[in-house]
């Protein structure tokens, strides 16, 4: 039978298993919305704010799920408003395809209203992009950007479908079951035996891992192995989650803003195993002095992240739980004995150094206390989102975060305003409650998504870490700009109780742990959005720190 | 920095082109030249890029290609097996007082004079590019009005062939 472009794109999105999309609508996709309101009772249809909030939602449906997540929006600005958000989602390897409309193919090109060349606005940004100008190809295009978009190392997909081509007629037939992956790379035999000579012959080896680990499963596999050769276990920002934050092997974040005695472990090692990681430059700091001690496996599914930030010594193309379960089996159990009684100094010496940093001031919450409070009410399941600053690093040091896809942070794009949209689409992926821990400025960014909270009763509580300034830009002023402080001082009168209250949601302001207290009693008990606005002091510090450019020989633990 | 040269199979789709290109913009890699032109099956087109580099920036150029979704197939070419051609069309004065000299250098390097006006010539050179660039460098002091060169194209000597399916 022959149905309309519009109705394809929605049977096609639920063959693919599509529950739940994201969206805004507009013109040059009113036909396709009007598709999407026959099959309301079949696919979940979540009207965002502004659609970058669409974008992040989609995206953190897809981290929370590891299913792709799907936003629609309307040609030109539409279109455009999902830029930062599909960019978001490529530098995170987030699965998600994006539908943009476009005005009818005879329109194209001629400056039309509300027309731009999505395509070209978005190839740098995407794993592939669609324009599809002939209605015998838009089933098959949509399964392939499900399946580019869910392939290998994950990311975002385009599919930009002008108006005529959704009205126009076809035949269609749905597939039984969604597209399946294109087959994955296993690791070469004669590599992985390699490096298990050179971990079987390291005195001190370091397993590095990054979010890989979470899209390619390989959690239980990685935690086996650091067992097997008693190797402690650090992580760039975007391998959070992937192991329970209390494993006695791991150490945390390391990095610019890592935990020290993950980053000080890494420089003593002689041995860094890579583990879908990419050397981001916040991981390594200055890159020539990073691997000075070391030598480097470096393991991961895309063959163009070998050699690209960090030259290996030992670089493996491969799926990241097959080559981990494979160097368990080749591995030797070993204990190193002394290597982790430098761990637990350097534990020890962590703690002695936080410790020594922190000061108190009174009429000021702690962001630690604020972390501390907020996750002593919080589930295991409950997902964890940030914006991006100060706020996103104290979240990444402390929060005691348990399982996979419980973190949902913007790391290799920094998207401030990422972390409410992401929360939408989280609590709508999972059912499960969501925190999400703000900056003033961050949330300033995209705020508008609160009105998508209350309509969606999205159960999140909004921890913003009120300080007045753009803490993280404001740090490195004082630190490197004589105290500078350029367009980071607010001078706001936003009222965020009242601002939450206009929305029609709740909230409170805290300047104790005490009010804290009985303001994050009040909002895990909220069936809705509940705000909670933490007065935090302008000059409290992310520590440590490595200084951009340098490493671990300038390590920054206490401001005096 | 060497030079090389690198052929690449992609799906013949509008906007192959700017991908390719773009991302080689997008990673800050150089292109010396590129041409692109049909293949013997309709589906493909061949892309033959020059490019100057170490073997590091070779590399992360072969795999940033790899992950193209339109990219069929990149191979290095080995310059000693591999046929090199570019053309060369160039437009000099035609005077009487320089018309012998450039007849001579035509004859030599095997060019061919392609238009011929009371007051211009215009030759056409295929060759390697070595060759091109001494051609060049000959009629310059005779002042070139005009040129173009179409960058290179190569193909493997023998058997060897760039497949055209993934």
């Amino acid at each position: 039978m022959k149905i309309s472009g519009a109705k394809i794109v929605v049977e096609t999105l639920i063959e693919q298993g599509c529950d739940t999309i994201f969206c805004y609508p507009g013109g040059q996709v009113i036909d396709l919305f009007d598709e999407l309101y026959t099959a309301r009772d079949r696919i979940k249809q979540i009207l965002s704010a502004h659609e970058q909030g669409a974008a992040h939602a989609a995206d953190g449906y897809a981290r929370a799920t590891g299913k792709v997540g799907v936003v629609i929006a309307t040609s030109g600005p539409g279109a455009t408003n999902l830029v930062t958000g599909i960019a978001t989602a490529a530098l995170d390897s987030v699965p998600m395809v994006a539908i943009t409309g476009n005005v009818p193919c005879e329109l194209i090109g001629r400056d039309s209203f509300q027309e731009v060349d999505i395509v070209g606005v978005t190839m740098p940004i995407t794993k592939h992009n669609f324009i599809v100008k002939d209605i015998s190809e838009l089933a098959d295009t949509l399964r392939t950007a499900f399946k580019i978009a869910k392939s290998g190392r994950p990311g975002p997909v385009l599919v930009d479908i002008p108006k005529d081509v959704q009205t126009a007629l076809f035949e269609f037939e749905a597939n039984p079951q969604p597209v399946i992956p294109y087959p994955i790379t296993f690791a070469s035999e004669e590599k992985l035996k390699k490096a298990a000579e050179m971990i079987n012959n390291a005195e001190r080896p370091y397993i590095y891992f990054g979010g890989g680990v979470i899209s390619g499963k390989a959690s239980a596999q990685i935690i086996a192995l650091s067992e097997q050769i008693d190797a402690p276990m650090g992580c760039s920002l975007m391998g959070l989650s992937a192991v329970p934050c209390d494993h006695p092997k791991f150490l945390g974040m390391q990095g610019m803003h890592g935990h020290y005695a993950s980053s000080i472990a890494e420089d003593e090692a002689d041995l860094v195993i890579a583990l879908g990681a990419r050397f981001s430059d916040r991981a390594t700091g200055n890159k020539s002095r990073y691997a000075k001690h070391f030598s480097i496996i470096h393991i991961d599914i895309d063959g163009a992240e070998l050699h690209k930030n960090i030259n290996a010594d030992l670089a493996i193309r491969g799926d990241i739980r097959d080559a981990a379960e494979r160097l368990i089996a080749m591995t030797e159990e070993k204990k190193r004995p002394q290597w982790t009684q430098r761990i637990e100094e350097l534990k020890k010496e962590e703690a002695a150094r936080t410790a020594s940093a922190r000061k108190t001031k009174s009429g000021f919450l702690h962001p630690y206390d604020i972390v501390d409070i907020i996750s002593a009410h919080a589930g295991e399941d409950t997902i964890i989102a940030t914006d991006v600053g100060q706020h996103q690093m104290w979240t990444a040091q402390r929060y005691p975060l348990k399982k996979p896809r419980t973190f949902l942070t913007s790391g290799g794009l920094g998207t401030m305003g990422y972390g409410l949209g992401a929360a939408v689409g989280a609590c709508a992926a999972t059912g499960r409650r969501a925190v999400l821990f703000t900056g003033d400025g961050s949330f300033g960014m995209n705020l508008n998504e609160l009105a998508t909270a209350v309509s969606q009763q999205t159960p999140v509580t909004i921890v913003i870490m009120n300080n007045g300034v753009l803490g993280m830009v404001r740090q490195w002023q004082t630190l490197f700009f004589d105290k500078h402080y350029s367009c980071t001082t607010f001078n706001r009168k936003t009222d965020f109780v009242k601002l939450a209250e206009a929305f029609g949601a709740e909230g409170g302001r805290a300047a104790t742990n005490e009010e804290l207290e009985k303001l994050a009693e009040r909002a895990f008990a909220c069936d809705g959005p509940f705000v909670i606005d933490c007065t935090v002091d302008c000059d409290e510090f992310v520590l440590p720190m490595l200084p951009p450019e340098g490493s671990v020989d300038d390590i920054i633990t206490e401001i005096k | 920095m060497d030079q090389y040269v690198i052929g690449v199979i992609v799906a013949n789709v509008s906007g192959v082109l700017s991908r390719v290109s773009g991302m080689f913009t997008r990673r800050g890699f150089n292109i010396d030249s590129l041409t692109v032109g049909e293949t013997e099956s309709s589906g493909f087109s061949r892309i033959t890029i020059a490019f100057h580099g170490d073997e590091d920036i070779k590399e992360r150029i072969l795999q940033q290609l790899q992950k193209l979704h339109d990219v069929r197939e990149v191979e290095v070419l080995d310059s000693k097996d591999t046929v090199i051609r570019e053309l060369l069309l160039i437009k000099v004065r035609n005077k009487t007082e320089i018309r012998q000299d450039i007849m001579t250098a035509v004859e030599i390097f095997r060019s061919k004079i392609v238009d011929y006006s009371p007051t211009a010539l215009v030759c056409e050179l295929t060759g390697e590019t070595s060759k091109i660039d001494a051609f060049i460098q000959l009629l310059k002091p005779y002042g070139i009005m005009e040129m173009r060169r179409t960058g290179i194209v190569a193909i493997e000597r023998g058997e060897n062939c760039l497949k055209t399916v993934k």
